[in-house]
């Protein structure tokens, strides 16, 4: 099927219909595995059971920055190219990206209180990604406020892009300033300096937490198409109205 | 397993992790069961989009 087919809401309802029970088998059975790995996973030798913490944390900072990273791909999309489904995709990446932020904060709160002594501090890392959050609560703002959806989609695809500066600012903050956040420790340059008896099902939940993600979104998406469908059949029951009355 | 002298912390991380994603799948449900009841209330009442009146 060429990509151009996915631009038609219609096939591309029809396409996730088809594809959800699978996705949401995957991630099911991805997270039953990955919960498995990580219940049997053994304790970190200066941080005893508290890295349990970690096989949260940092998938749920990964998909903060990846649902950012997405949402500005879909405003290139809005603002450039004017694809149809662009703004619908945005629009349903922010509420998951804020989710997964919230998640990596409060997990992050507290891990760092047995781990640093605090459960927080105003480092660059934590003060960036804290920042965010925020930067979703305004898109999110943005969008459910605007009257007018594509006037909203407008306004959030500047703001998108906008805020993908704070991407590489939240990446390099531990190697730019002296920050309390450990440095990079997964990807880095070298090999990762985490043990595999932790690095693999932290790898398996990640996975999982991703399909968890493309999950939502699909499904987020989908719902979005339903609403533009029943708002626009209302204008024309409105429309209809107006006409009989004349 | 045990998970030390700070389980707390462990069980309140994955409490709230359990929560919020709970929260934002009911969140999707609903709201795609109210869309399609909306949306199946309409079509009811005759109201139909262009491309379903060419179809």
């Amino acid at each position: 099927m060429p990509i151009v087919d996915l631009a038609n809401p219609t096939r591309f309802l029809n396409i996730v219909n088809r594809i959800l029970p699978w996705l949401i088998t995957a991630t099911l059975l991805l997270f039953v595995i990955g919960l498995y790995r990580v219940v049997n996973a053994p304790d970190d030798y200066q941080q005893g059971a508290t890295v349990k913490i970690m096989f949260l944390h940092v998938p749920a900072a990964w998909l903060g920055m990846f649902g950012w990273g997405l949402m500005s791909v879909a405003a290139l999309g809005t603002l450039v190219w004017r694809h149809p489904l662009a703004d619908v995709a945005g629009k349903a990446a922010a509420p998951i990206g804020a989710a997964f932020t919230l998640i990596c904060l409060i997990t992050g709160s507290l891990w760092g209180r047995p781990t640093w002594g605090t459960y927080w501090v105003w480092d660059a890392r934590l003060t960036s990604m804290l920042v965010l959050l925020l930067l979703y609560l305004g898109v999110l703002a943005l969008y459910w406020t605007a009257e007018e959806p594509s006037r909203g989609a407008r306004a959030a695809a500047v703001l998108s892009l906008v805020g993908a500066i704070n991407l590489p600012i939240i990446k390099f903050s531990v190697d730019w300033w002296n920050t309390l956040h450990q440095p990079a420790s997964v990807f880095r340059m070298g090999r990762s300096t985490i043990d595999p008896a932790l690095l693999i099902p932290l790898l398996i939940v990640a996975l999982a937490f991703t399909l968890l993600f493309l999950t939502l979104h699909l499904a987020i998406m989908r719902n979005e198409l339903l609403r533009r469908r029943v708002r626009s059949m209302r204008l024309l029951q409105a429309q209809r109205l107006a006409e009989a009355r004349a | 397993m045990s998970l030390g002298p700070h389980a707390d912390f462990i069980i309140a991380a994955y409490a709230v992790t359990i929560f919020i994603v709970v929260a934002l799948v009911s969140w999707v449900v609903l709201d795609y069961s109210a869309q399609r009841r909306i949306l199946d209330d309409l079509e009811e009442r005759g109201i139909t989009r262009r491309s379903q009146r060419e179809g």
